[in-house]
């Protein structure tokens, strides 16, 4: 059932939901597009720093890529800065025109220049640098800057193409579920698709960013670790570069010390005679510079000896000149003397380090040999290829220089050379010492290795120093310039470790590849979680849908088989009926009316039932009828009263004055929740009590402080309990049940928002069943059904028809003392000229009442208000009230003159005190008539009341107008005669016998069978078959009584008619005063339907009967103007 | 003599009886028949041949305004119908006013077709009821002749 509720308004409810989810989505979407700007931002950055750093270097680098920088920086400049500066173009050259374009990736500009004829080719090409220098920004940068500029703007609008499409696809999302929302039902499948492919869509779209964030990450990287690589080799080459200019300097140095050297021995050994140097003198010297030569393991000197010399050489020095043997290094002692040869050079001076060499010819040695010739050729230092130096097992090279005897100038030629050489001088160089000695010196030694090669010979390069250890991978190469043309050398250098695992670049985007593939992970299961949701959402609202319908058809079966049980038990309780009134037995008779009574309970709650299951499906509509209001509760008093006799309860009803007289509503509505509630109220009081339905405006309620009506007066100035009640017994104060009402609205005028109050003194609801009473087929406790019977559907239908006449229902119970239910509603509000056909039977009546003076003698106040309020319903205007006749009798003393009529409570009724009243009363003229008003009385009391002739009539409550009228009407001698008519047996017969009749039918068939019904009733039929016959049959003065009119006939249909007809007799009228001619015509239709009758009383029809006649209808429809 | 009659008297009843459920006639008819007295003794006869007259002009006006193609006049056709239902309705052939709320829906919708079906169904309906009706009076009589009394068939 309470899926019924939310069926009212299911696409309220539908929309909410889908609002709901689709508000998630959107965040989850929104949420996405950040973290994916934000990384696109985070790599833009990453982008541009790389850029500054390469660009940074590339300042470092030249000075033309630097100007490339300036230019790309003023590239933003805008164009009145260009234009500015072209100014000064203008001023000092002739520039005509100038052009600029800013394109998306630079300004392009282009000067055209007039040339002039004076002007010299060198200014114009000088400007034309200017203009190229301008555009060059763009276009002709250094290829590196260029290409750097360009990444970094693709990756910029890259990322901005990202972050675009990622909108995109945001809205176009967004759109999706709009149209998705928007066109739920229409095409669920296709939207389904569209889900599908939306999915899909955004799928490929992660797989995307993943892989555009792996090659992100992965181009960072390799950026990163060229960089490192390159700073890397660029430390190698600087380091290799300043070993190499170190070694090379110290070298120089040391060279020429030798040479410095060698021009010394020419000076002092040859320039003197005798010599001023011997091998002393030179050991001497030579070891005591050493510290100038820190290179040199030795420096000798060796003489130029020919062939022809050798001899005397050999004797002036005491020793032969020695070959230099190479057999045995180790053992320079045993050289053996020198071959035959052209030249010789023996060495006559020498180091102490290298006194061994001494007399040995140097000629002998390959390698010094060749030495010594290029040196004394050239006159310059020359050096050896590397070798194995003697003694010292290292390699080494020997350095040696030429002396010339004479000073020979710088262009000498070779022959000249040869000629004046006297001597050489040698220098031999331990190259591993040396160099170890040297990059001792330098810092960072540990980190480098280096080798040094003599590359002379470029098939098979010596190595001269260095070991292979080291990273073999990358190795820079700085030649080595000794100062001797002839040999080449070359220093290698490399790292002695390989290069560390570069964290510095691997890290970073190893981060950004995490996070790329943690988001890809999040995202991907954020894209799965909506797709299931929007899957379930799908599932969820079709089953809603498979819901309602079922709820629907639910309904729909229940309101059909109500409807079909109804039918045949119409049938079964009017043959029951039947059967009550044929001659049966009393056993008989009871089964009958147990069948009848029980089948009536059925029918009852097949009528809930079908109500209930029309609310929910919907289709229950109210009615818009006026209806007088009291004249619904005088009839729901009377309907209920016979119960609440048998159980003793006192049944009243007060409606506020205030309340207008007719109300626009459905009464057959209003009247179901008030017969409800009082039908409840009577279930559950037992004995003892009363149940006091009350009317009042919204308004008045609101505003309790400025009412003027009493009972609300009294009821809301009361207690939570308090038996200041209408029977005395204690019940449940009122206002709680309207208190949570939330819509005490304010209605336009013509609305008006009733207030009903049905209290009553019963066993009151257990609180813990308070909460659920107004769902349907829950009853307090499961006992109920069985003690008081019932279904429980009652409040629930009550509740609905509230809520559908815009009101609320509310209510306050305590156990024990009472239950006060209260419900609101909304109705339209009328003139009383329209009123409603039945209160004109008493108008007559109530203008006979007027002016009546009466005296209410009640004990209980809101029940002498009541009365009161009944008195002035039927026109009493004056109304006294006295709680006893004690009080009555002294203190309004004033008030009892000139009364018409006393109406006494039997409760406040003591005959002593009656008596003593009366005997009061003695000396008025016209004594008032008493009135006793009596809730129940047995037969005995009653008769023993009337008989002792206190009384002029004994009234039952609960006091309803036409009791009262008849009642009043009695005693007050007035309305005897209409009594009369009133009791006349109703029959049909009676009611026709004798009166002239005209009948309107074009069809004979019609015709003649309304003629025999109406006959058999013994009336007096005219037959005709036009609307014209017709009025020219009922043009005053005629017979007739009344008129069968037939609505459709040719020519002149039944309204056309009767209008003509009411025309003559305005006509009639207006020259005759003493009759007032209204024939009653009766519309004869086959379709009974609202409109047709509406129809019917606008004409001036005075009622209608359906075709063919009923006899109760007929009746109930004549016995209006017959009756009289 | 007496077999017969209750013979003849069972076989009334029967038909009478078949003729309701089989929807031929319904309450109305009985009603008629409760007028039907010694005043008026041939009341319910009267009446229905009334009725079968009515019937024969109005379908013959129907067929006549049908009869005009290409400009139906709906709404006489209508009226007519209209008639048919109310007469059908007073003497209780239960058929002939189904069928002519159907009828009169067509002529609402203007449905040529529609009408033209219903008027011939219409036709033929009446045209059963008065062979069943003429049977069941047929019947009456023969009871009458043979002495005995028509019996009241309740429903």
């Amino acid at each position: 059932m309470s899926i019924a509720c939310e069926l009212s308004n299911p696409n309220s409810k539908k929309t909410k939901a889908e609002k709901r989810i689709t508000t998630k989505i959107l965040l989850i979407r929104v949420l996405c597009g950040l973290v994916v700007l934000w990384l696109c931002l985070s790599l833009s950055l990453g982008f541009l720093c790389i850029c500054k750093k390469k660009e940074a270097a590339s300042d470092d680098e030249s000075s033309s890529s630097a100007k490339g920088m300036l230019f790309r920086n003023q590239k933003n400049v805008s164009r009145s800065e260009i234009d500015a500066m072209l100014s000064l173009f203008f001023d000092s050259n002739q520039v005509t025109s100038f052009e600029c374009r800013k394109e998306s990736d630079g300004i392009t500009c282009s000067l055209s220049t007039r040339s002039e004829k004076e002007e010299d080719e060198e200014e114009e090409a000088k400007r034309h640098f200017v203009a190229e220098l301008m555009s060059s920004s763009d276009n002709e940068e250094e290829g590196g800057v260029l290409r750097e500029v360009v990444l970094f703007y693709v990756m910029n609008k890259w990322h901005w193409w990202l972050v675009l499409c990622v909108l995109l696809v945001g809205g176009g999302r967004m759109i999706f579920a709009r149209k998705e929302v928007s066109s739920f039902v229409q095409d669920k499948q296709q939207q389904q698709q569209q889900c599908k492919r939306a999915g899909k869509w955004s799928k490929n779209m992660l797989l995307l960013c993943i892989i555009a964030g792996v090659s992100l990450s992965v181009l960072w990287f390799w950026d990163t670790n060229e960089e490192i690589l390159f700073q890397r080799k660029e430390t190698l080459t600087n380091m290799c570069e300043e070993r190499a200019r170190v070694l090379q300097d110290q070298f120089n140095v040391s060279m020429n010390h030798v040479h410095a050297l060698s021009i010394l021995v020419s000076t002092f050994h040859h320039g003197k005679t005798p010599s001023a140097i011997d091998q002393k003198t030179f050991g001497e010297y030579t070891e005591r510079t050493n510290f100038e030569r820190p290179l040199t393991s030795g420096v000798a000197y060796a003489l130029k000896v020919t062939h022809s010399e050798r001899e005397k050489f050999e004797k002036e020095h005491g020793w032969s000149i020695k070959k230099m043997d190479f057999e045995d290094q180790t053992l320079v002692q045993g050289f053996d003397p020198a071959p035959v040869q052209d030249e010789y050079a023996p060495v006559i001076f020498a180091q102490e380090t290298v006194s061994h060499i001494v007399s040995v010819d140097m000629m002998s040695g390959k390698e010094d040999r060749e030495n010594i010739l290029r040196a004394r050729a050239l006159g310059k230092g020359v050096l050896t290829s590397p070798f194995q130096l003697l003694k010292s097992n290292h390699l080494g090279v020997i350095l040696t220089f030429a002396v010339y005897n004479t000073n020979l100038p710088h262009d000498a030629t070779e022959e000249e050379r040869i000629q004046a050489t006297i001597g050489y001088l040698g220098a031999s160089y331990d190259m591993p010492s040396l160099v170890e000695k040297l990059l001792q010196q330098l810092a960072s030694k540990q980190t480098i290795s280096v080798n040094v090669y003599d590359t002379t010979n470029a098939s098979s390069v010596i190595k001269m120093y260095g070991s292979e250890v080291g990273d073999m991978s990358e190795e820079h190469i700085s030649s080595l310039d000794f100062g001797d043309p002839f040999r080449k050398h070359e220093m290698h250098c490399r790292f002695t470790q390989k290069p560390p695992i570069p964290w510095l670049a691997i890290l970073p985007p190893g981060f950004a590849l995490v996070i790329t593939f943690l988001l890809g992970h999040i995202f991907n299961g954020a894209i799965n979680r909506i797709a299931t949701v929007e899957e379930d959402y799908q599932k969820m609202m079709e089953l809603k849908a498979r819901a309602e319908a079922a709820d629907v058809a639910k309904s729909q079966f229940l309101a059909t088989v109500s409807h079909e049980i109804r039918t045949p038990m119409v049938g079964v309780l009017g043959m029951l009926k039947l059967l009550m009134d044929t001659d049966l037995d009393a056993k008989q008779l009871d089964f009958a009316e147990t069948a009848h009574g029980s089948g009536k309970d059925l029918i009852s709650l097949i009528n809930e039932v079908l109500d209930q299951a029309k609310i929910e499906s919907g289709r229950l509509e109210l009615e818009n009828v006026p209806f007088d209001l009291r004249f619904l509760l005088d009839n729901v008093s009377s309907l209920l009263s016979g119960k609440a006799a048998e159980k003793g309860i006192e049944l009243a009803v007060y409606v506020s004055s205030n309340v207008p007289a007719v109300i626009v509503g459905d009464p057959g509505r209003f009247r179901q929740i008030i017969t409800n509630l009082v039908g409840n109220s009577i279930k559950f009081t037992q004995e003892k009590g009363h149940i006091f339905i009350s009317v009042h405006l919204t308004n008045e309620v609101r505003e309790p402080f400025e009412t003027e009506d009493e009972i609300l007066k009294q009821r809301l100035g009361s207690d939570e309990t308090s038996c200041n009640t209408l029977s005395g017994y204690p019940a449940v104060n009122a206002s709680g049940s309207w208190r949570n009402f939330k819509t005490f609205q304010d209605h336009s005028c013509d609305k008006t928002e009733l207030l009903v109050t049905v209290e009553d003194t019963g066993v009151g609801i257990p609180v813990d069943a308070q909460s659920r009473i107004f769902t349907p087929f829950m009853q307090a406790d499961s006992s109920t059904s069985r003690t008081y019977g019932g279904t429980g559907i009652g409040l629930s239908i009550s509740k609905r028809l509230v809520e559908l006449m815009q009101g609320e229902i509310g209510f306050v119970s305590k156990p024990g003392v009472g239950t006060t239910f209260s419900f609101t509603g909304v109705f339209g509000e009328r003139e009383r000229d329209s009123s409603v056909a039945a209160l004109e039977l008493f108008d007559q009546s109530i203008q006979e009442f007027q002016g009546l003076k009466a005296l209410v003698i009640d004990s209980r106040n809101i029940r002498a208000e009541v009365t009161r309020y009944h008195l002035q319903r039927v026109g009493v205007s004056s109304v006294d009230i006295a709680s006893s006749l004690a009080t009555a009798s002294t203190s309004c003393a004033s008030k009892l003159v000139n009364l018409d009529l006393i109406l006494i409570d039997k409760d406040a009724w003591n005959k002593e005190e009656y008596v003593a009243f009366n005997s009061g009363q003695e000396t008025s003229t016209r004594p008032p008539k008493i009135v006793l008003l009596a809730t129940f009385t047995t037969p005995a009391e009653l008769s023993e009341i009337k008989s002792s002739g206190l009384v002029d009539e004994v009234v039952m409550k609960p006091l309803r107008m036409s009791v009262l009228i008849c009642c009043l009407q009695e005693t007050m001698g007035s309305g005897g005669k209409k009594r009369q008519t009133n009791r006349k047996p109703k029959n049909l017969g009676n009611l026709l016998r004798g009166k002239q009749i005209l009948v309107v039918d074009d069809t004979m068939v019609n015709r003649r069978v309304a003629d025999a019904v109406l006959r058999k009733y013994g009336a007096l039929v005219t037959c005709v078959d036009s609307g014209k016959a017709a009025v020219a049959m009922l043009k005053p003065p005629h017979d007739f009584h009344a008129c069968f009119m037939d609505l459709q006939m040719p020519e002149m249909d039944g309204f056309e008619a009767t209008r003509r007809v009411r025309d003559l007799e305005e006509e009639m009228n207006k020259k005759e005063e003493s009759r007032k001619w209204h024939t009653p015509i009766l519309a004869m239709t086959a379709d009974v339907i609202q409109a047709t009758n509406e129809k019917c009383i606008k004409c001036g029809m005075d009622g209608f009967v359906s075709k063919p006649f009923e006899e109760e209808e007929l009746y109930s429809s004549v016995a209006r103007f017959f009756d009289k | 003599m007496d077999t017969l009659v209750a013979q003849l008297q069972r076989q009334f009843r029967d038909y009478t009886i078949s003729l309701y459920h089989q929807g031929f006639l319904d309450d109305q008819f009985t009603e008629l028949k409760k007028l039907q007295d010694e005043c008026s003794p041939d009341f319910v006869a009267e009446v229905v041949s009334l009725f079968f007259e009515d019937c024969e002009k109005l379908i013959g006006n129907m067929a006549r305004a049908l009869d005009q193609t290409g400009n139906v006049d709906f709404s006489l056709v209508g009226s007519s119908v209209h008639q048919l239902k109310g007469s059908s309705s007073s003497v209780g052939a239960k058929r002939v006013k189904g069928l002519c709320v159907t009828f009169k829906e067509c002529c609402d919708s203007q449905s040529f077709e529609g009408c033209v079906r219903c008027l011939q169904q219409v036709d033929i309906e009446y045209k059963s009821l008065k062979a069943k009706l003429q049977d069941l009076f047929n019947l009456e009589q023969q009871i009458v002749q043979a002495g005995g009394r028509i019996p009241q068939v309740d429903i």
